[in-house]
Order: C-alpha cells, then structure tokens, then sequence
C-alpha cells in the first residue's frame, strides 16, 4: 500500500514546488522590470542639433541620455589620418568609413569605453592625446581622430550614438 | 498524557531570575542569553589589545548608524538636491558640520579597525577550523561594509561622487554580452544621475543594517567556539579563562576611548584630510576631474583592479582577492595555527601585511611606470599568498610546539 502511495505524494510534492517555483520566479518579473529607466527617461531619448555654427577643427559637446556627445568638424588633415591607417593597427579595427556618415563629419558618444570617464580633446586646449583625437585623463586611454582606441586600457572604440542627417546643417541624434 | 511526557515542550518557562526580571525572562529570554553571551562568557585569558578592534569596530558601526540617522533628517537624494543638502548640513543645520564630519571620519576608522582586526585573524590564526563561519561572515562583513561606503560616498554628489560611482559602476559593464543592459538596470538611466542617488541612498541604508544582522551571525559562531587568543591552543582549564564582564569589557573600552581620541583628533582638526577636495564641487556629468581617485580604504583593491591590463581581467581580479581570502581555512594546511610557533608561515603574513600597504600606496599614484609595476608584483604575491604559500609552507616548515595559555604567560613574565 505504501509502495504505491509514496510515488503519488512525490508527485504532488514536486508539482506544488514547481508551479511555486514559478509563480515566485513570474513574481519577480516586475519588480526587476521596475528598476529600468522609466518612461519619461526614454522620453527623453533624442536630441536635435544644429551644426552650422561648427567652423572646420571646431568641436561641440551635447548631451544626450544624460551622457556627452562629441560632435568634430573634422579637418582635411584629420580625415586623412583617420582613414589612411591600416586595421592590423588598430585594436579594435573599424573602417573610418563605417563610423562617419559625412566625412567632415564625427559623431561619438563622449564616454570613454574603459569605466566611463568624459575624455579630453573638446576644447582646443586640450591634450589630445597620441594620435590627436581624445585622451581620458583617468587611465590613459588615447583615441584617434576616428575615435578609435589606440592605446590604453579601453576595450572598445568610442562608440557612434544612432543619428540621422535631416538637413545638411541638422542632426537628430537618438 | 501526564506532564512528564511533555517535559520539554514549554522549555522558556523556568527562568533562574525571580520578579520583574523573571517575568519578562521567562517571555522573552533574552536576560539569561545576555548573561551567559556577555558577562560570564569565558574567554581565554591571554587575549592581547589586537582582540580589542572587533569591539571597536562595533562601537563604529554603532556610530555611524547614530550619526547616520541624524543626517537623514536633513539630506535629500536627488540629482538636483543632495549636493545643496549637503552643504545646507555643513552651513546651516545646528551641529550639522559635526555629525557629517563624524560619519565621514568614522567610515575611516571602522575600516582602520576592520583591517587590524582581520590582519589580528591573520597572523594568529582565527580562521582556521573551528571557527571558519566565523571569518567567512567577517569577510561578507568586510564586503558589504565596501558596498555600503562606496554607495554612501555618492550620496554628497561632489565631482569624487559622481565620477567614483561612474567609473566603479561601469566594472558592471565588463560583463561580456549582458554588461550594459546589467548597468543600465542597476543605475535605472543610461548614466549614473537622478535615478541612482535616490536608489543608493536606499541601498546604503539597507546594506547597513544588513551588517548588523551579520554581527549577529558573526558573534553567534564566535560564541559557539569561543574566542581565538595569541597562543592558537585551547584553554586547558578553567583557570586559563576569565569571565567577559568585567575583564573583556573594561580592557575593550579602554582601547576603544584610545581609539576615538585619534579620531577625535582627526575630527577637530583635519576633517577633510582623509576625504578630496574635489568632492566640494558639485558633481558636473561633463568633466571629470584630472586624476580620479577612490577613498583611501579602497586603494589596494583599486591597485590589484588597475594592476590587470585587460577590463574584464582587472574586475575579475578585485573581487576574487577578497573572495580568495575566504578559501583561506581550507588552503592553509598547517596544523598549529598562531604565527608565534609557525617560523615561516609567520614572515609570510607579515609580508601579505606590507604589501596590502604598498598596494595602498600605489592604487593612490598614476597608473604608469614603476607604479604598474609595483601594483603587479603585489597582486602578484596577494594570490600567491594564498594560493601557493598557504599549502606548501603547511607541508614544509616545522612548527615550534605551542604553549599552553598559562606557560605563554608565564614565558612573558620572564
């Protein structure tokens, strides 16, 4: 009799501990969910800008989802140095080509890639490193006029927020 | 059913104390445990002043719960408020510059406590069997304690706060795949701002009673094995022991009021010696400052962090030197477990003390030059220590035979 009792019961066991088990695992869901950026932070997700003030060598700063956007109006000389390069150099090998929508023009997002530093190189006081495009002052990382990572310990390249070219002089950045 | 077969089954009833205290304890029996736990708990009675600092540490984390309060009355966690708040603490509220500055100070001396206390765990041996849940719940101590100070040092939202709390919570982001989607989840924004002060607040408060409740842990295992003392060998007697109330209780608090005229010191007159200057300017998301640098206390791990030339690697290394540790019961396979009788292990220790200062040093410094150097050849020996000394110096040196608590005594009376 108890043979075949006990499997039953085990059987009841392990359903009730499953289904519970889901059921905390579902309850969990919202309370994880919560902790996200709410709606009115992704609200807040795009950002337009106007780029006709921007003189040739000339960089602009914006913010965009709380973090800077280096916007460079990048020079012949810059443009060059960036594409006449060969990846075997580069650790993190990008085509110049495929981080620029308009060659002249430079869109990154101002956050060293390491542990998140704002980089040096905005303002034309700056050191601007090695290879003459960002220095992060905090563990030295040095970024090209691509902004890609040359050296120091930053993994990645600086990376190219999603914007659009809604006029010649307008960006919509988001 | 007669009464005796239920002999048991009410077993708070018969309290040794009579009237109001009897009441209450046959209730509650909390008066008989306070008894037996902390006036006539036995220790050995050879402890020196290095098993004083637990008790310190407790009077800091009292402290800083205490003056903690009395800064949340007035402290506002957001992104707009909590630098303004903070200055209004410092200019306006009656005493406010007091209670801030002792919080602040106070988290240095409780990490000064808890340092010489674990290195006390260290050279004498307190890890080892029985009292490894003893040291692990001090470990997990140690690291919530790292938790709560990192969080509680973002809350002034200084130019320090904003870009200490960026840099350390984007070693999230090293996660391969899940990183970012990790940080953003944790921060609740895409950048560490309005959002995340008002969690970190939250969590500062929280974690800081989740220590109380591990203090409970902690002293219920010490308890249950009785204290470690300098010998490393059990009381043979009765006679090897004293009681904890008065002798214990007297000798900590008199260390302890040695203890907080140092920081009464610092507290009077330099405040802000152990804090950053830039950390009174309000926290600006588009500059960061020249040379980021974490809070003293946390300087070796930054060293052991930056010693690493690969970000995954560095992360990775931090939190397992302090996880590593927690290994320790089991690598170390020495039978004798005070470094008074053990000849090579004892230098051994001694040197994981020097360097965990040496890394303090460096994790201050530029990471560049001799200073990278530096950093690895102490992460370097971190690690070693633990994992390739700890073993091997059990099976090759040969331990003196350890005295017996009255005849280290006496041998120090001679």
């Amino acid at each position: 009799m108890s043979d075949s009792k006990k499997p039953r019961r085990d059987f009841i066991k392990l359903s009730a501990m499953t289904l519970g088990g889901v059921g905390a695992a579902s309850l969990l869901i919202p309370f994880i969910s919560s902790m996200n950026p709410g709606k009115d932070t992704l609200a807040l997700a795009s950002t337009e800008i106007d780029l006709s003030p921007l003189e040739e060598g000339q960089s602009l700063t914006v913010i965009w989802r709380g973090k800077p956007v280096f916007i460079k109006h990048r020079t012949k000389s810059e443009i060059d140095s960036a594409k006449n390069i060969s990846l075997e150099e580069l650790p993190d090998a990008e085509e110049d080509s495929a981080r620029v929508q308009k060659d002249n023009w430079l869109v990154v997002l101002g956050v060293c890639t390491h542990l998140g530093c704002v980089p040096l190189g905005q303002k034309a006081s700056d050191t601007k490193g090695d290879y003459g495009g960002w220095f992060c002052p905090c563990h030295g990382s040095h970024y090209d006029t691509s902004g890609r990572i040359r050296k120091g310990p930053a993994p990645t390249n600086l990376p190219v927020p999603p914007y659009v070219f809604l006029t010649d002089n307008r960006i919509k950045i988001g | 059913m007669s009464s005796n077969e239920l002999q048991g089954y009410k077993k708070t009833l018969n309290s040794p104390y009579t009237g109001i205290k009897g009441w209450i304890d046959s209730r509650l029996p909390l008066i008989r445990m306070m008894e037996a736990e902390y006036l006539k708990f036995p220790v050995p009675k050879s402890l020196n002043y290095f098993w004083s600092f637990g008790g310190i540490a407790m009077f800091c984390l009292i402290g800083l719960i205490l003056t903690g309060i009395f800064l949340g009355f007035h402290y506002k966690p957001s992104a707009d408020d909590a630098f303004d708040s903070v200055e209004r603490i410092m200019r306006d509220v009656s005493f406010g510059w007091l209670i801030r500055y002792l919080h602040a100070n106070l988290v240095s001396f409780f990490f000064i406590a808890t340092f010489i206390h674990i290195f006390r765990a260290l050279y004498f041996g307190s890890y080892k069997a029985p009292r490894e849940l003893v040291y692990i719940f001090g470990l997990t101590m140690f690291m919530l304690m790292m938790a709560t100070a990192f969080l509680g040092y973002t809350l002034p939202w200084g130019q320090m706060s904003y870009w200490g709390a960026t840099v350390i919570t984007n070693l999230f982001s090293a996660i391969p795949v899940v990183g970012d989607a990790i940080l953003t989840l944790l921060l609740g924004d895409f950048t560490v701002g309005d959002s995340a002060v008002n969690r970190f607040y939250v969590l500062h408060w929280l974690l800081a009673f989740a220590i109380v409740g591990l203090v409970v842990f902690h002293v219920i295992t010490l308890h249950m094995t009785g204290s470690n003392n300098p010998t490393g060998t059990e009381p043979q007697s009765w006679d090897e022991t004293v009681s904890f109330h008065p002798y214990v209780t007297i000798k900590d608090l008199n260390a302890t009021i040695f203890f907080f005229i140092i920081l009464a010191f610092i507290l009077f007159y330099y405040p802000n010696i152990l804090g950053h200057s830039d950390n009174y300017i309000k926290a600006n998301p588009m500059v960061t400052p020249a040379h980021i640098v974490p809070e003293w206390y946390f300087l070796p791990f930054y060293a052991i962090l930056r010693a690493i030339p690969d970000k995954l690697g560095g992360v990775i290394a931090m939190f397992s030197s302090i996880l590593a540790l927690g290994l320790l019961p089991w690598l170390d396979t020495s039978k004798v477990r005070s470094c008074l009788f053990r000849p090579i292990w004892r230098y051994c220790v001694l040197l994981f003390a020097v360097n965990f200062l040496v890394l303090m040093y460096v994790g201050g410094k530029p990471a560049e030059g001799l200073y990278v150097l530096i950093s690895r050849i102490g992460t370097a020996y971190w690690f070693l220590f633990i994992f390739v000394l700890a073993p091997l110096v059990g099976f090759l040196e040969t331990p003196r035979q350890p005295l017996t608590i009255t005849n280290y005594l006496l041998s120090k009376k001679a």
